[in-house]
């Protein structure tokens, strides 16, 4: 199956969804789509037996600033059964940063939007557990995008916070000193 | 005997910890010895290697990226230099295609060499790291024969190889070839039929073939599930479908089948080397013939004025790379990986993304590891091969 | 110890702080704190070929408690720094740094928000190796170092 073949089986399964293709160097087959037919043509790529979509290779965001739309975020497709790839591009903006998110029909995609959420601050709507995930719990800021510095000088921090409070502290060491010996 | 109370006790395998392979954080919930929920954090070797790479020129970025999965190094520099060439439309020799395959599948063996070492090591079987370790050092040898350094040789170029093939190279593979096939027997003795180590793995850490698809898992992993997906077989790429192999697979999904299918790989990869090496001439063409991309040789520099020039803006400023984006998948070690490249027409990178196979592997840990034993956690976090480097980039 | 304050004879007291320091030089026993590539080599040491157990480092130990040195092998992030912290604190005295690399050493190829600039920032560090991931005998040689420091380190 060829790109255009591709396209229009897809545009056939979801006819209201506006699909652009885009010119590709690579053995991906490269379309845009509108945001809010994320979740209606993820489940048509999985779910239709002529498309089979069902191996989500790599879930990620480009930063085009100061270009608008601001942000991409890119979805690249396998279909074991057919050999094809497919790489689904979504533009977003930058005053409303959301997608929705695709984790219930792809699994594998729940870190990887959570990769999305910590370095760029696209948020995904639906996701379960929306946490950062390689950067710290606490951190401020979004790297990888444009306007964040790559050198920061901060001096990093050798503690951790206690995870209970002071009282709940004292409480434990004055239990163990009344039961030692017990 | 009165009833004895127990409850559900938090264990932190925290970051540093002899079996994680790195700096991984799981923390189990444990009924027993049984593991109720997992709860993996990563992160704690987050680089910001792609924020680097924005920085530099595209030259440069191969010793950045070679560092990010750094068992799979010439795996990941052949990686990213095959989406730059894809941008620029070059035509690579067919000379430099079989050299980059015969380091491809070198370094594949490298890899899990480290890994059955440290696997082994882990499940008990302590003299296996040695030997593995032993027989690592010559393909580390041949490493630092091709560019002098043993661990990343960055010798990988956008437009072809740094140079051309030292002498003795042929030689000294064909005698790692030579020495490594019966190794490869011992170490399968050791293990294959051992009643500790079957006890140990068979049965341990499952995962189907259909959560294999849902959570992306490639390479052995899937493998030995039963997903006979191979990126040399699917989308091939520098040549492999002009090559004679097979791809191991299991249908099982336990740790065992996956040290199955390694073992399996690592002697299909013998068999491309050999195929490889017949097919390269000790000397020739060692990168493509453009004047913007490969520096001229250093005779040509100190005679002719075109050829320092040349060489000075090579060095300089680099070389632009049309506006756009390319994403060639590689078969790595550890599966499917590859370097989504973007481009804004300048002389350095927009946006540079890895494919990380580990990282998804992680995401599915929880699913192996939830319902066994706790010693079982090591012997699954070994057979899933995690590089820390990969996942956190 | 306070063993030189009972014997004035200068003689007892030199051969006590020799003894000593041979005891501890030769036994050093590295805690496993293998980050990133670094640790590769690292094993690599302490595999046959290079096989730091002739210099003392017969085991790499698991836990904090039971060792006197720390490599720091790789790349420190800042979601890392607290645990390296932590897993210094625990150690007991007399303990060591060994930074090895230049990304322990002074941040590496990787100066960006994401790394520590240089472990020294948060441990003090002894003996510091170069390299990315230097050879196996430069590790062996900055351990051959710490030794010579020991060497000279005084009791009390």
């Amino acid at each position: 199956m060829d790109a255009d073949t591709l396209v229009a089986t897809l545009q056939a399964a979801v006819p209201d969804a506006q699909i652009e293709g885009a010119p590709t160097v690579d053995p991906q087959t490269t379309i845009y789509v509108s945001r809010d037919e994320v979740p209606a043509l993820a489940r048509a790529l999985r779910d239709r037996p002529e498309l089979a979509f069902d191996f989500l290779a790599e879930l990620t965001a480009v930063d085009y600033w100061p270009k608008e739309p601001r942000y991409e975020v890119v979805y690249v497709l396998v279909s074991l059964a057919h050999r094809l790839r497919l790489r689904m591009k979504v533009r977003v903006p930058a005053d409303d940063p959301h997608v929705a998110t695709v984790s219930g029909v792809w699994p594998a995609a729940n870190w990887l939007e959570r990769e999305v959420w910590d370095l760029f601050g696209i948020a995904f709507d639906g996701h379960p557990d929306p946490r950062r995930l390689l950067m710290p719990e606490d951190w401020q800021g979004y790297p990888l995008r444009k306007d964040y510095p790559v050198q920061i000088r901060m001096i990093p921090n050798a503690s951790e916070a206690l995870q209970v409070t002071e009282e709940e502290f004292r409480a434990n060491l004055m239990k163990d000193r009344l039961t030692r010996g017990r | 005997m009165p009833d004895i109370k127990t409850e559900v006790m938090t264990v932190n395998m925290g970051p540093q910890h002899p079996s994680t392979h790195g700096v991984l954080r799981l923390v189990l919930e444990l009924d027993g010895e049984t593991v109720l929920t997992a709860s993996p954090t990563i992160g704690y070797l987050h680089t910001g290697i792609e924020k680097t790479t924005e920085q530099k020129k595209w030259q440069q970025v191969i010793p950045l990226v070679e560092r990010m999965d750094y068992l799979s190094a010439q795996s990941n520099s052949m990686a990213f230099c095959l989406s730059v060439e894809k941008l620029l439309a070059l035509e690579i020799p067919e000379r430099v295609s079989n050299i980059r395959v015969l380091l491809a599948e070198l370094q594949r063996i490298n890899s899990h060499l480290v890994w059955l070492g440290t696997h082994g090591m882990e499940v008990g079987a302590v003299s296996v790291m040695l030997y593995c370790f032993r027989e690592r050092e010559l393909l580390l040898n041949i490493n630092e024969l091709l560019a002098g350094f043993r661990l990343f040789p960055s010798y990988m170029r956008v437009g072809g190889l740094r140079e051309d093939l030292p002498r003795g190279f042929h030689a000294a593979v064909v005698a790692f070839l030579d020495r490594f096939g019966p190794k490869l027997d011992e170490y399968e003795d050791l293990l294959t039929k051992n009643e500790i180590y079957l006890k140990r793995t068979q049965g341990v850490g499952v995962i189907s073939k259909e959560a294999a698809v849902a959570y992306s898992l490639v390479g052995p992993i899937a493998r030995a599930a039963g997903v006979d997906y191979d990126v040399r077989r699917f989308f091939p790429y520098l040549g492999y479908e002009t090559y004679d192999f097979a791809v191991p697979t299991q249908t099982k999904g336990d740790v065992y089948s996956r040290y199955l299918v390694r073992v399996a790989e690592m002697r299909e990869s013998m068999k491309i080397c050999r195929q490889a090496l017949a097919r390269i001439t000790p000397t020739g063409i060692f990168a493509v013939a453009d004047p913007r991309i490969t520096p001229p040789p250093k005779d040509r520099v100190y005679t002719e004025m075109e050829a320092l020039i040349q060489h000075f803006l090579i060095y300089s400023q680099g070389f632009t790379v049309p506006a756009g984006e390319a994403y060639v998948p590689v078969e790595g070690p550890r599966g499917e990986h590859g370097f989504y490249v973007v481009s804004d027409g300048s002389n350095r990178p927009w946006r540079i993304k890895s494919r990380a196979p580990s990282l998804l592997a992680c995401q599915a840990l929880e699913r192996m590891i939830v319902g066994g034993l706790i010693a079982d956690v090591i012997a699954v976090i070994g057979s899933i091969d995690v590089v820390m480097g990969d996942v956190d980039r | 110890m306070g063993l030189e304050s009972d014997f004035d004879i200068p003689v007892l007291t030199t051969s006590v702080e020799k003894m000593v320091q041979w005891a501890r030089r030769s036994s050093i026993w590295p805690v496993t704190f293998g980050l990133a590539c670094c640790a590769i080599e690292m094993m690599a040491m302490s595999c046959s070929r290079y096989d730091v157990a002739r210099f003392g480092a017969e085991v790499f130990r698991g836990s904090p408690r039971q060792s006197d040195l720390m490599i720091v092998a790789g790349r420190l992030s800042r979601k890392m720094a607290p645990a390296l912290r932590r897993i210094y604190d625990q150690m007991p005295e007399p303990k060591w740094v060994i930074s090895m690399g230049a990304c322990a050493s002074i941040g590496g190829v990787f100066d960006n928000y994401a790394l520590v600039q240089g472990v020294d920032q948060i441990v003090p560090v002894d003996v510091y190796v170069p390299g990315c991931p230097p050879r196996p005998e430069s590790l062996i040689y900055g351990i051959v170092q710490l030794q010579r420091k020991i060497d000279q380190q005084k009791l009390g």
